[in-house]
């Protein structure tokens, strides 16, 4: 059997630094596994947040060799073993302890985005009717797991702290769920533009990059809405168009 | 909006955890993105050198002042003495301003021109940040004006592959037109594949199947814009190797081989 060595970070919101411990390794593990044998054999206290293990619940999330992924999916074969590997918790949340961050800022901000306001019911029996069409599209939005990795990858969060100007690629998805609906009537443009910042992205594409879901968050939500703003605020000649419809 | 309850610690310029080349990415695009803004304002200052049998340059298209075959006739009078000519000035603006506010170049040129990221978890140089969210970068916003100029151009472009099969008012193949003529492809690809084109035929609408035909048209640009980077670059190269394609031929340096 191989070894390896995982460099992995041990503190709290006082401080850390990494901690090295080399173990052996067997075909087929992947980083929680390691993680679960250091805190069986050599580190007990070692504190890590799972609960599937099948990369669905978006608890394991991590940054390994810097780059954020969940670590239940990722395989050690997938890593350079060769050189230690660095396990860290994610850097753009505050940490509670080890490998373990305090991520309720999201669920804070998720209060605020409107909810769904689906429009009157198509039917008398107050039912609606949709095409399948139109909900395939916003389907892909619906396998977020709410792992935060594109959150934590963020540069506006990771590296200028908009934590209160700034919602994130996350609830860009999840905004872009709602607002794509084919029965959703609410208008969250507004909000978008102005107290959540969607102007902030710069659609550098580091989310759509480390999503385990593969959500293509960039060009299939971030841009489309960034675009549904232009409309709204932006396009002279949309403005125009109003005016005429009467619209506003 | 709910602030973060923990100061964090902010990393400096280029830190990271990465042990991989994280810098080649953006490296290949600066040296390509550089190579392709030198050589492009080189070519557009020329002034000569565009023309080839029944080619035209594209950057230099549509000429509209210039040579015998410009559209409205030579150098306009009122250009003043001491500014540089070249018809490709009036025009290059145009496809210029197309890319640069292009959502793809727009995030790689932020990450290799001016570090903001310099790639994804890697620190940056500067702590202050507007984004797009406001002077001057919110003027990115303009680029469906700048795609519908693009839209104009790829119309020309076309008439002026057509034009490359035609040598003296003979149907003929010469390695220029299929330079020409995929040149014009591989621009449609791109220009056809752009997120504004997305959201205007279809993106716009949340129930796009009371519309087939947009449904349709949106499925199509859908296809293209899923693969809209690499008809950017192969586009990007494609346009400056027609110019010195018809450059060199027009230079004597390269000849232009009948096929037939
Ligand atoms: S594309 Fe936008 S939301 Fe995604 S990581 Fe980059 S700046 Fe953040
Ligand atoms: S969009 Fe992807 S990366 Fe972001 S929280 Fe959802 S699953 Fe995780
Ligand atoms: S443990 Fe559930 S996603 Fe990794
Ligand atoms: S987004 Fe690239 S051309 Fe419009």
């Amino acid at each position: 059997m191989a070894t390896a060595t995982f460099r992995v970070w041990r503190g709290d919101a006082k401080g850390g630094k990494f901690q090295d411990f080399v173990m052996e390794v067997a075909p087929g593990m992947v980083v929680l596994d390691a993680i679960h044998e250091i805190q069986s054999s050599q580190a007990n206290d070692l504190a890590v947040r799972w609960n599937c293990k099948a990369g669905k619940c978006g608890s394991c999330s991590a940054e390994i060799n810097g780059m954020p992924k969940l670590m239940c999916m990722t395989r050690l074969s997938q890593l350079p073993l060769e050189k230690p590997i660095t396990v860290e918790p994610m850097r753009s949340f505050p940490l509670v302890k080890d490998l373990v961050t305090d991520v309720s800022w999201n669920f804070r901000v998720k209060e605020q985005i409107k909810p769904f306001r689906p429009r009157k019911p198509d039917a008398p029996d107050g039912t609606w009717r949709m095409d399948q069409k139109d909900v395939d599209r916003v389907q892909e939005f619906r396998k977020c797991i709410e792992c935060f990795l594109c959150q934590d990858v963020c540069h506006v969060l990771r590296n200028h702290h908009l934590y209160d100007q700034f919602i994130g690629p996350r609830f860009f998805v999840y905004a872009a769920a709602l607002e794509m609906h084919p029965l959703d009537v609410e208008d969250r443009l507004k909000d978008l533009r102005k107290t959540q910042g969607i102007g902030f992205c710069n659609i550098t594409k580091c989310c759509t990059k480390v999503c385990p879901e593969s959500i293509h968050i960039t060009d299939n939500a971030i841009i489309p809405l960034k675009e549904r703003v232009v409309d709204q605020f932006y396009d002279p000649l949309k403005k125009l168009f109003r005016v005429f419809q009467g619209d506003k | 909006m709910p602030e973060i309850d923990v100061p964090l610690e902010r990393v400096g310029f280029g830190s990271t955890s990465r042990s991989d080349f994280w810098w080649v990415a953006p490296l290949v695009v600066f040296l390509g993105l550089g190579a392709f803004v030198v050589y492009a304002t080189w070519a557009g200052l020329q002034g000569d050198y565009y023309r080839f049998g029944p080619y035209l340059s594209p950057f230099y298209s549509p000429e509209l002042f210039g040579s015998a075959h410009a559209w409205f006739g030579p150098k306009p009078g009122w250009w003043p003495a001491w500014l540089i000519w070249s018809p490709a000035i009036l025009i290059l603006w145009a496809p210029g301003g197309f890319r640069v506010t292009c959502y793809y170049y727009r995030g790689a040129y932020y990450k290799a021109f001016w570090a903001d990221p310099p790639s994804c978890t890697v620190g940056e140089p500067r702590k202050y940040y507007r984004g797009e969210h406001s002077f001057p970068l919110i003027w990115q916003n303009i680029h469906r004006y700048f795609l519908y100029l693009g839209i104009f151009f790829i119309g020309d472009l076309a008439y002026d592959a057509w034009n490359g099969f035609w040598f003296n008012g003979h149907f003929g193949v010469g390695v220029g037109s299929l330079v020409l003529l995929v040149n014009v492809i591989l621009l449609s690809g791109y220009t056809f594949g752009c997120h504004s084109l997305r959201h205007l035929v279809g993106g716009v609408l949340d129930r796009l199947s009371r519309s087939p035909a947009r449904k349709k048209v949106y499925d199509c640009v859908s296809c293209l814009n899923a693969r809209h980077m690499t008809w950017a670059w192969c586009s990007l190269f494609w346009v400056a190797f027609s110019d010195v394609y018809i450059r060199l031929c027009a230079m004597g340096v390269w000849h232009d081989w009948r096929i037939f």
